[in-house]
């Protein structure tokens, strides 16, 4: 199992905030992003990034069970 | 060191003073605040959102960088979030240093490097309706 939180314009385009995905086999981090966003991930007007067990990360690495996957837009504090 | 995310203001002067840093011969601050305009439309505030427990460890990694990097005695860093308005604190950078030049170019690093780095995410509320703003992307 994975924790998929979305931030910001991701989670209001995919209209998700948090759940959970059962891993079934090996799989990337946007395998994961596209199993959940389901049909609305074409609402996603670019790849988001992602960041794995809160450290950025890459779309193509692979996920294992128990990590915890976020997905957002560029970041723009400060 | 201090790293800190909060809805609330802060006062720059208290919290640098809270540290009690001794022995620096430097003390460098930059206070960032909301702007009241953009391209488009005017802004009546600014929500920014950010990854609860992510923010604070990237924050916390970005300090440590800098302080190796530069020397830096010690670092605090506050930075804000939820609903601000114009002319309002969002972010709070202090660095300590022997000399002067460390602790500039600390806080600048810090900044600089914070914008590309710490999961915030900002949307201008506006009269013609909210706009995300465009971020900086990570290095990875």
């Amino acid at each position: 199992m994975v924790t998929v939180r979305c931030f910001a314009s991701v989670r209001e385009a995919l209209g998700l905030s948090l759940c959970t995905y059962a891993l079934e086999r090996p799989m990337s981090a946007e395998a994961v992003l596209a199993a959940v966003a389901g049909e609305r991930l074409s609402t996603l007007p670019t790849r988001p990034l992602v960041a794995i067990n809160m450290q950025h990360g890459r779309l193509e690495s692979l996920v294992h069970d128990g990590d915890e996957l976020a997905f957002f837009p560029p970041v723009s504090g400060g | 060191m201090i790293v800190r995310v909060q809805a609330e203001d802060f006062d720059p002067e208290q919290e640098a003073q809270a540290l009690a840093v001794t022995g620096a011969g430097a003390r460098v601050s930059f206070v960032g605040t909301v702007r009241d305009f953009n391209a488009t439309a005017r802004v009546t505030a600014l929500e920014i959102e950010h990854y609860p427990r992510m923010t604070e460890a990237e924050l916390t990694r970005v300090a440590h960088e800098a302080q190796r990097t530069w020397g830096l005695l010690d670092v605090l860093v506050v930075h804000r979030y939820g609903r601000l308005h114009a002319g309002d604190r969002i972010v709070l950078v202090v660095t300590w240093a022997l000399h002067r030049k460390a602790a500039f170019r600390g806080c600048e690093e810090i900044i600089d490097v914070l914008k590309t780095r710490a999961p915030f995410w900002k949307k201008e509320i506006t009269g013609d309706g909210d706009i995300w703003i465009e971020g900086e992307t990570p290095q990875t």
